[in-house]
């Protein structure tokens, strides 16, 4: 078990090997279908951001609301595969990590090592288990969106596998499924 | 007649809708604790614990079992002795509406083409259907996404025969790979036509886990199929392992002399699911 810091200095995301399990401690920013559309149309719009890209680990959730008291409900991550078409956009302005579930393409994987970046897998089904690593959260932009809203959260030990590292490297091809 | 009123069905659904979201059905977890004791690969041992954990958690109350607490789909048989005072349609809703904001569950259904959000997470799916008797069933299930959009259809002909139905079922799990949540429910309607195959593969879902068919061919179909899934090796979450699926059920009816339609609905391992009597 490796412990890592967000947001990623090139050293560590060099240093992740996939099928390395990794604790991550930090701020992490959720973005799902929605607010990478809307994420994407500022970048091609040249407009500002709505919130620095470099070296920053997205988190592919929509979490449901917080109880009162609590700084989050259940935090599970979604399907990676949906925010594939923005990703190689989005590691070239700076990006370094991803946090979801499952295969992504292969101009994906090709964009990750191109651009020294990582993508972990967190464990899906498993959201009422993340509410326990999330500090606080709030909403950084597009209230309206919901639980499509950017959020950025401050974790502490939140649980990831790296599944494609920096150096091309793919977990999921040593199985028999791939 | 006996009289059911809509503040009656909202209420009810209300209720199901938060239970089914924050408990885990028994049938699941009994099923997810028998594989853990014979998943022989460690990591998909511990994976499998974790998920059994996830559902300890959420049952104290305050977080649901996942994030995506889905779209509400709930059959409805009516007993025929029964006169439901209001618009059943708008009672369920309303409940609904009342189960996902008290409950603190996630609204996820928008409109398909502006996708704007209608913050109530209706309209639920719907299937009335009659029966006898002087009470109303209602069954639920909350279906995430992430699975639900690796379900499919396929129209395949007579000469496709058993083969082409354990090929098409087996692929479809393949692509579902990691990123549906293993160890997967998997439903599978054969029959009827496109719309029928599909609600049978959803409503087998409501069986139970780890119930075979009554029909011995069938049964034997549904163990066929599961053991070649198990044989793909993605394993809980994708990690690797023999736990692909938890369990296979097959619903079937008669189709078209020049038919063979089949859909597979992909269910993920925090299958939710309730019924309750009025």
């Amino acid at each position: 078990m490796k412990r890592i810091t967000a947001p990623l200095d090139q050293d560590t995301i060099d240093d992740l090997e996939a099928g390395d399990e990794v604790l991550i401690s930090g701020t992490i920013f959720t973005m799902r279908d929605a607010a990478h559309a809307r994420v994407v149309e500022l970048i091609r719009t040249h407009k500002k951001l709505p919130f620095e890209l470099a070296n920053q680990v997205i988190y592919y959730c929509g979490p449901t609301p917080a109880r009162p008291g609590n700084p989050i409900g259940s935090c599970g991550p979604t399907t990676s595969s949906r925010m594939d078409s923005f990703t190689p956009l989005l590691l070239e302005h700076g990006i370094k990590g991803m946090i979801g579930k499952g295969e992504r393409s292969t101009p994906v994987k090709d964009a990750i090592s191109k651009n020294g970046a990582v993508y972990f897998s967190a464990m899906g089904g498993l959201g009422a288990e993340y509410a326990r690593a999330v500090k606080s959260s709030d909403v950084v932009a597009f209230p309206e969106l919901g639980p499509e809203a950017i959020y950025r959260l401050e974790v502490d030990d939140f649980y990831a596998v790296v599944i494609d590292d920096a150096k091309g490297n793919d977990l999921y091809s040593q199985y028999h499924f791939s | 007649m006996r009289t059911i009123t809509s503040v009656q069905i909202a209420t009810t659904v209300a209720k199901l809708v938060v239970e089914a979201n924050y408990y885990l059905p028994h049938d699941v977890v009994q099923a997810l604790k028998d594989a853990a004791e014979t998943e022989v690969d460690k990591k998909a041992k511990n994976i499998l614990y974790k998920i059994i954990e996830n559902h300890k958690i959420s049952k104290k109350g305050s977080l649901p079992l996942c994030q995506d607490t889905g779209i509400a789909v709930i059959f409805v048989e009516i007993g025929s002795d029964v006169k439901i005072e209001g618009d059943i349609y708008r009672a369920i809703n309303r409940g609904v509406e009342m189960g996902y904001r008290d409950g603190y569950l996630r609204k996820s259904v928008a409109d398909p083409l502006s996708r704007e959000n209608t913050g109530t997470n209706t309209p639920a799916i719907i299937h009335l259907s009659m029966t006898s008797g002087p009470n109303i069933k209602i069954s639920l299930t909350t279906k995430g996404a992430g699975s639900e959009n690796k379900s499919a259809l396929k129209m395949m002909t007579p000469a496709d025969g058993e083969e082409g139905i354990v090929n098409f079922v087996v692929e479809t799990v393949k692509k579902a790979g990691a990123s549906a949540c293993p160890p997967y429910i998997v439903g599978v309607g054969i029959g009827g036509n496109m719309e029928t195959c599909a609600l049978l593969a959803k409503q087998s879902l409501l069986r139970g886990v780890g119930v075979y068919s009554k029909v011995k061919g069938v049964a034997k179909l549904e163990s066929r199929m599961l053991k070649e899934i198990n044989r793909l090796g993605i394993g809980p979450l994708g990690f690797g392992g023999n736990t692909t699926a938890l369990s296979v059920m097959v619903e079937t009816r008669p189709c078209h002399i020049a038919s063979l339609p089949v859909a597979v609905c992909i269910q993920c391992h925090s299958a939710r699911h309730k019924s309750t009597s009025i």
